[in-house]
């Protein structure tokens, strides 16, 4: 791993970023948009409903959202040739990847910071644990985004299929994560699957932090997370070749 | 030093079940500009991507000062233009350059030089998407100048050029070869042959013709290249009928 070349393109990619305003804006903004709306949208329902989905959506959002911004724009340096000319040069795979989710990586504070000052801020989002680990696991929840956005980018052949790979990948998680169904009401089978997904982790993590002020399992659900992101980060050089047919 | 750069041997490179490469033999050399001009789909590319390290062999070696083409300690000594243009179109000319030149590890004045080179300083720190073809054409070239290649391999650099600067860069390419890089370039503009020391002719993954441009015009007793690789595509015919 060269520092120097990951480095390079962490700041290549946020230059790239910087021009494309519109999807720098919606990057920083729509995260905060969606979670007022929810905010808004349980404003008159008895209990303290926010209180329940709010975490969970402070978990998936910049997962969703690195997700797509990832398998695109590595798919286009892939269709573009860039790629080919860069694995001609002295890149290795990990300064690429690396680059990479370093570049969103930092997206993800600046994102996750708007969002859970606006949650706990304004929109009154009670939190018993440190708003800190809040932020931690909200850009954990990012770079997993990135890496997953990483791997399955190798498996599409155009950003319409990329696309694609949202529901395949991000919706059962969203389902399966325990917002909509505590994770030990589900039927054992489904259970058992949203075990070994990722977001279920991250979810977990959230509302462990808004419910309880004891950290234990947010550090093991965190580390879980971590690995996740290890894995697929991994996961995506083995996917990312040198010589192509 | 040794003159021959590019060692290829026994070459076979295989794309969906169909053989590009068959068993090629070939040397380049460094201090000339060799020339590969053929068809659309006769195996250039495959060929420089071989030479670059980026496609998968099914056998045969390609070396480099008897170094295997794509090894680590290489990648900073080819410059490389793919077919397509490869630059990032949401930066400017010279984000880009900066960018690969990091890559390099080359210096900060080589960014210069090789926008001069190419006579993209006017467009320098304008966004890529924004150029017209050539021009853009011309910022993928500039970032194989960057550093100091020894090797060149340039797939197809002048599609689409006005005339002068083709002109222009083809002088640089064999400035580039009297500083004593290998320049290995295609095109298949058959009236770019003449400005190549050496020419290849190749077709269907073969080369039917090597040698300078006038020697293979003499040996086929033709006044243009066009004429000439029609001549050598209907006397391998007639040969492997007869």
């Amino acid at each position: 791993m060269n520092i120097r070349i990951l480095l390079a393109v962490t700041v290549r990619v946020l230059t790239q970023l910087r021009r494309d305003r519109r999807t720098a804006a919606m990057l920083l903004v729509l995260p905060c948009v969606l979670i007022t709306l929810l905010w808004w949208m349980f404003r008159d329902m008895p209990g303290s409903l926010f209180d329940r989905f709010g975490p969970g959506l402070l978990a998936i959002f910049p997962f969703i959202v690195m997700f797509l911004v990832t398998s695109v724009t590595t798919l286009r340096e892939r269709s573009s040739g860039t790629l080919e000319r860069l694995l001609a040069m002295p890149m290795g795979k990990l300064d690429f990847l690396g680059g990479y989710a370093l570049a969103f990586g930092l997206v993800a504070t600046v994102q996750a910071a708007l969002a859970v000052t606006l949650s706990t801020g304004p929109l009154g989002l009670s939190v018993s644990g440190s708003v800190w680990l809040l932020g931690l696991v909200a850009v954990a929840d990012a770079v997993l985004g990135t890496a997953l956005g990483l791997f399955v980018s190798a498996f599409a052949q155009t950003e319409f299929q990329a696309v694609q790979f949202m529901p395949l990948f991000v919706i059962p998680q969203i389902l399966l994560c325990g917002l909509f169904v505590p994770r030990p009401a589900l039927p054992g089978v489904l259970h058992a699957l949203s075990d070994v997904l990722p977001l279920s982790y991250a979810t977990d993590a959230m509302q462990g932090l808004v419910s309880s002020t004891s950290t234990g399992e947010v550090w093991r659900d965190l580390a879980i997370v971590t690995g996740f992101a290890l894995a697929a980060l991994a996961g995506g050089a083995a996917t990312l070749r040198r010589r192509t047919p | 030093m040794m003159n021959n750069a590019v060692e290829i041997r026994g070459l076979v490179v295989v794309r969906g079940g169909r053989p590009v490469l068959d068993s090629l033999d070939l040397t380049i050399d460094r201090g000339t500009v060799t020339g590969l001009l053929g068809p659309s789909g006769c195996g250039k590319s495959t060929l420089m991507r071989s030479l670059v390290g980026v496609q998968e062999l099914r056998s045969g070696s390609v070396t480099i000062d008897g170094t295997e083409a794509g090894s680590k300690e290489l990648r900073h000594r080819i410059g490389y233009v793919t077919q397509a243009p490869s630059v990032y179109t949401d930066l400017t000319v010279r984000e880009n350059l900066v960018f690969f030149a990091r890559v390099l590890g080359a210096d900060t004045g080589t960014v210069d030089r090789a926008i001069e080179r190419v006579d993209l300083a006017d467009h320098a720190d304008q966004v890529v998407a924004r150029l017209s073809g050539g021009q853009l054409s011309r910022a993928s070239l500039a970032v194989a100048l960057l550093g100091t290649p020894d090797v060149l391999v340039l797939d197809e650099p002048t599609v689409g050029l006005d005339p002068v600067l083709r002109r222009e860069l083809w002088t640089l390419f064999h400035s580039l070869a009297d500083d004593g890089a290998a320049v290995f370039v295609s095109s298949h503009v058959m009236d770019e042959a003449e400005r190549c020391d050496r020419l290849l002719l190749m077709r269907q993954g073969q080369i039917i013709a090597d040698d300078s441009p006038s020697q293979i015009l003499a040996n086929t007793r033709t006044d243009d290249m066009e004429s000439a690789f029609l001549a050598l595509v209907d006397a391998a015919a007639e040969g492997s009928a007869a």
